[in-house]
């Protein structure tokens, strides 16, 4: 039994983790309908910026996450302007160009700081955990958890309680309907471009508490970000979140009881599976 | 009326003896010592193998369009088929080609069955999730070598066993088989009633339907037939480059490579997977040859800027490019414009 609790935590651990990655890009997605392609390298960069700052200035994660948010809030905008503006109502234009975009950071970081793995030791949170019977808790991934929580909850508030919020949803249902009511639309995309990178750099600020960082880091992260927001349904944070921690949840649970080689097929398995039975997603419309 | 039934008969005959006088152009070209040159005749097999690997994909991504990023799949399954048969089963890589190419395509409809009721992204993400459960099968999969895949043993220089060491001529040969078939397949298709209707189910799919089209076996019966030549170009480069592994051919990368070239040159045109592959093979190659002393990926960085800077400017690709100089050369000219071609 305690056995069961472990696993079942280590995947809720897993799954609010996916969920504060996934969270900027079902913003994104869901205002802009645009796949953010370099997503996942979003999240390297923020990691980077995260390592470095701990490995040269003895900055702490729990700490430079405020820096790792504010560099991809600019990283975002600098998207949106430079990459995706132009490329907005041509069918897969926006996420190809993405995708150039990710092949240019990810390189760039192979590049400039090899592809080795770094690990950044004697971090506040390191190897902390907290004992409950028979059930360990890490510290990092229940901080992590926490975060998520908090971070899912603030844009879920921001959409729905704040007149930012409803004017990035009027933007979402009928960019020239919202226009005509005065909303500068043209505003609200960079915004959201900048906020969903920002949700991102959080996550990539904390990360290298308890992850190594390196150029590919973000490529599976990427792929389960997609997962985890096509599986809620376009847009939707509470559907996110539930996809989150059903994927963290199938990963743990097949990791440890068939085998750990087949935990992300069975994670892209019970993907396929949804989708099959709700072709928008769980929360889809 | 029967003469301008004449012309368009007279019009298709040109047009297929041009084609066969490009073919027999390209098979001429090792005797005039072009493919002497080991770099310069890889980077001409480069060229034919991925202009076919994006011909391939053209059919159901660009005639029909459904974008499919699982192209890898068909692609890797075509490339163990080859590579099993050859270190396996110690026989010659055809059966396995044929046996690869079969079984890319029922696999294909397994996929397309499911996923084609899928829209848009989600279909996009659904390809996407394929790709990864491929990947992952395959390296757990002890028998066709894990992780670390296949490596070829040595074999005797000939067209029975695909393999040529000395120099590189005999593979320009067997890929331009390879270019000569699918491009072929593709004009022929073009013309078909079969290619009108992947065309009407890309351009509304209700409307199609309206009219009596079977949308689904009309797109399952492209995506078999795109899949079995997406396998063939995967045995290919099996037999090409002497090893297979899950990284190198079960990958999102070699998926985008299906997608990315024949976007570039031009989706849903008979010559843009061509155009595509004749640019960026090249650039690929030669940059990554001689920027090597700036350090690992420059060639990447470049490619991954071309694609933004293609799809921010003309998304058409190249073929838009020559429509928009062909269209200004004509206004300049004073004729009639062509009707094609907004900038």
């Amino acid at each position: 039994m305690g056995l069961f609790i472990q696993v079942l935590l280590d995947g809720l651990w897993a799954g609010m983790l996916y969920g504060l990655i996934a969270a900027g890009l079902s913003l994104i997605w869901g205002v802009m309908d645009v796949i953010n392609f370099a997503h996942g390298e979003f999240l390297m960069a923020a990691m980077y910026l995260s390592f470095f700052l701990g490995f040269l200035l003895k900055i702490d994660p729990v700490i430079s996450w405020i820096a790792s948010g504010a560099f991809l809030f600019v990283l975002g905008m600098l998207t949106y302007k430079l990459v995706v503006k132009r490329t907005l109502g041509k069918a897969m234009a926006p996420l190809l160009a993405t995708f150039g975009l990710a092949m240019v950071l990810k390189n760039v970081a192979m590049n400039r700081f090899t592809p080795n793995f770094r690990i950044l030791s004697g971090t506040i949170m390191e190897g902390r955990v907290i004992n409950l019977g028979n059930v360990i808790i890490p510290v990092p991934n229940l901080v992590t958890a926490l975060f998520s929580l908090v971070v899912l909850g603030l844009l879920y508030w921001m959409l729905t309680r704040t007149r930012f919020g409803w004017a990035v949803q009027a933007t979402a249902m009928d960019p020239e309907a919202a226009r005509l009511m005065g909303v500068n639309t043209e505003r609200i995309s960079l915004l959201v471009f900048g906020i969903g990178g920002a949700c991102v750099g959080v996550a990539g600020g904390l990360l290298p508490s308890y992850l190594a960082t390196h150029p590919d880091v973000g490529t599976l992260f990427g792929l389960i970000a997609f997962m985890v927001v096509a599986m809620g349904g376009f847009g939707s944070i509470p559907g996110a979140l539930l996809a989150a921690i059903m994927i963290g949840l199938v990963e743990s649970f097949a990791g440890f009881y068939i085998a750990p080689v087949f935990k992300y097929v069975a994670v892209f398995g019970i993907y396929i599976v949804v989708i099959m039975i709700r072709p928008k997603g769980l929360f889809g419309w | 009326m029967n003469t301008t039934t004449q012309n368009i008969l007279m019009k298709q005959h040109g047009r297929t003896l041009g084609w066969a006088g490009f073919l027999v152009v390209l098979a001429l070209l090792p005797s005039v010592g072009i493919v002497g040159d080991q770099f310069l005749s890889h980077v001409l097999v480069m060229i034919l193998l991925n202009a076919s690997m994006a011909q391939a994909w053209n059919i159901i991504g660009g005639y029909a369009g459904q974008v499919s990023f699982g192209h890898s799949v068909f692609f890797g399954i075509g490339a163990y088929g080859a590579a099993y048969a050859v270190t396996m089963l110690k026989s010659t890589p055809w059966p396995g080609m044929l046996v690869g190419a079969v079984l890319a395509a029922v696999v294909s409809v397994l996929i397309g069955y499911p996923t084609f009721k899928l829209k848009g992204h989600y279909f996009a993400i659904a390809t996407f999730a394929i790709v990864e459960i491929f990947h992952r099968l395959f390296m757990v999969w002890e028998d066709v070598g894990g992780a670390v895949g296949l490596d070829y043993p040595i074999l005797k220089d000939s067209w029975k066993f695909f393999t040529w060491s000395k120099s590189k001529v005999g593979y320009y040969y067997g890929a331009l088989v390879l270019f000569a078939l699918v491009f072929s397949l593709v004009r022929i298709i073009e013309r078909a009633r079969f290619g009108y209707y992947l065309k009407a189910i890309r351009e509304g799919q209700e409307t199609a339907e309206s009219v009596g089209v079977d949308s689904r076996k009309v797109k399952l019966a492209a995506m078999a037939l795109s899949a079995a030549l997406a396998a063939l170009c995967g045995s290919f480069f099996a037999q090409y480059n002497y090893r297979v592994d899950p990284s190198m051919v079960l990958s999102l990368d070699m998926s985008m490579k299906f997608v990315l070239i024949t976007i570039l040159g031009g989706i849903g045109t008979l010559w843009g997977p061509l155009l595509g592959a004749v640019i960026l093979i090249p650039l690929q190659e030669y940059t990554r040859a001689y920027l090597a002393k700036l350090g690992p990926g420059v060639d990447l960085i470049i490619f991954g800027l071309i694609i933004i800077l293609m799809m921010e400017f003309q998304p058409r690709g190249i073929m838009g490019i020559i429509d928009g100089v062909v269209s200004h050369a004509r206004k300049r000219a004073g004729s009639k414009a062509g009707n094609g071609g907004t900038p």
